[in-house]
């Protein structure tokens, strides 16, 4: 089970905790366990990626083991801590704006 | 007896607030989104209970929200808002070409005769429908591609489409408003459009009787009369006799003609209200004094409203989507502010009084009237 930790805003939306745990197929992948989180609860869709091209929205941030992988290849590999569910997948929303 | 349900946007979350049909006590609730914009809330004139909220952030983008209870209980529906083809391009404010990004939902209006239709407004500007109730959106792009689309360019709060009116007595015939588009009109529910500005002068942009780039903040029409339309220009009030066919001024007696809402009393189709804002570059009451303007003629003739309504040290704005009314007797008019108030007045403008004066900058008011 992977563990991912969802920004206030979308706790709400999704009427979840703080973390989601959920089953993701195959490789864990910022695709992967956003296709699962998505497929798990559908009203995230748009809110983290943007419909179309998939991209992260951009005042949103991908975070594990204390690295920032905001910047990395959607099919990157994640790192093992976060595949073995040992740690979370962060998304974290920027400090910005008032 | 009747109720009111007043629904209200804000920068931080949306409100409703109740009443019966004395409208002089009234229930708060909210807010719902807590620390979300709601740009607009409405309900569907075929099932009051069902109402639609555009909810939307700078961090996640657009949600749709939906309610099948009055507001007690929301649901998220389809948020996916995507141009038809190639979006192309519009006019930047610098003048250059500039590519249509989908941005935020301005305005919902749901369907006078179809439960389960509603039309959303967004920036950048285009129109879109759902037939599912909010499931699923499609553009009607025939708007944005009837051939004027390249030269739209936004106003200074983004290039939003931020009204639609459908025509009570034809379905088919609607007519929306962009900044800074201008007006337009469709006879077949939505499929072929045309730009009807004709008449408008705007000193600001290049042309200023152009047939596009007009800075339209709101139109307005009585639903017995919807040949006649009435506009608050950037500058200007304006009417039209022949659906939009042409325009013609009738700020007459105004102190400033610069404001965003204009609407009109529910029982008197020549009644009609707007909040002049002291110009473009000054966003608040001449001499900080809230007034509300009223015409009996239709416009050119009009009176302040003023009791009620703070005459020293006011300096807030009142937004395009923020002033509605009711169809109580005697007709309930009904705004919100930028800085936090919403006033209500149960006799048609001649006092006003708070409903409440500490919620988040309000973006729109919406009435319903309630058996």
């Amino acid at each position: 089970m992977i563990v991912v930790e969802l920004p206030q805003h979308l706790r709400t939306l999704a009427r979840v905790g703080a973390a989601v745990r959920i089953e993701v197929e195959g490789e864990v992948t910022q695709r992967s366990v956003l296709d699962a989180l998505e497929a798990r609860y559908p009203m995230l869709r748009g809110t983290i990626r943007d419909h179309v091209t998939q991209e992260r929205r951009p005042f949103l941030r991908f975070f594990a083991c204390q690295e920032d992988l905001s910047h990395e290849l959607p099919d990157m590999p994640l790192p093992r801590a976060v595949a073995d569910g040992k740690e979370p997948f962060l998304i974290i929303g920027a400090i910005a704006g008032g | 007896m009747s109720k009111v349900r007043v629904l209200v946007g804000t920068r931080k979350g949306a409100f409703i607030l109740t009443s019966d049909g004395k409208r002089q006590k009234w229930d708060v609730n909210g807010p719902h989104f807590a620390g979300w914009e709601i740009y607009h809330l409405k309900g569907s004139p075929l099932d009051p209970d069902r109402l639609y909220a555009s909810q939307s952030s700078g961090w996640f983008g657009q949600l749709i929200q939906r309610s099948s209870d009055g507001g007690k209980t929301w649901e998220p529906v389809g948020n996916k808002f995507v141009y038809d083809g190639v979006p192309g391009t519009h006019q930047w404010y610098d003048g250059t070409p500039h590519p249509w990004e989908f941005k935020r939902v301005w305005h919902l209006e749901p369907s006078l005769t179809e439960a389960e239709t509603v039309y959303a407004g967004v920036e950048d500007a285009a129109m879109f429908r759902s037939t599912d109730a909010g499931q699923t959106w499609e553009e009607l792009s025939g708007l944005r591609k009837h051939g004027s689309g390249p030269h739209w360019t936004p106003g200074a709060g983004g290039m939003g489409l931020h009204t639609i009116l459908i025509d009570p007595g034809n379905p088919r015939r609607m007519f929306i408003a962009i900044s800074a588009a201008g007006v337009f009109r469709t006879e077949d529910a939505g499929k072929t459009w045309q730009p009807i500005n004709q008449g408008l002068r705007s000193e600001h942009i290049p042309d200023p009787t152009a047939e596009v780039g007009h800075c339209v903040h709101r139109i307005a029409m009585h639903p017995s009369r919807p040949n006649v339309l009435f506009m608050q220009k950037h500058w200007d009030v304006m009417r039209s006799d022949n659906a939009g066919d042409s325009w013609r001024e009738v700020s007459g007696n105004l102190p400033t003609d610069f404001g965003f809402p204009i609407d009109v009393h529910a029982h008197e189709p020549e009644t009609i209200y707007v909040v002049p804002i002291k110009s473009d570059s000054e966003h608040f009451p001449i001499a900080g004094k809230l007034q509300v303007y009223r015409s009996r003629t239709g416009g050119n003739e009009w009176e302040a409203l003023t009791k009620g309504l703070p005459q020293s040290n006011c300096y807030v704005n009142v937004l395009r989507d923020a002033m509605a009314v009711d169809s109580l007797d005697s007709c309930g008019v009904y705004f919100g502010t930028t800085g936090g108030q919403v006033y209500a007045s149960a006799d048609a403008g001649d006092s006003w009084a708070p409903i409440v004066h500490d919620l988040p900058a309000v973006m729109s008011v919406e009435v319903q009237t309630l058996p």
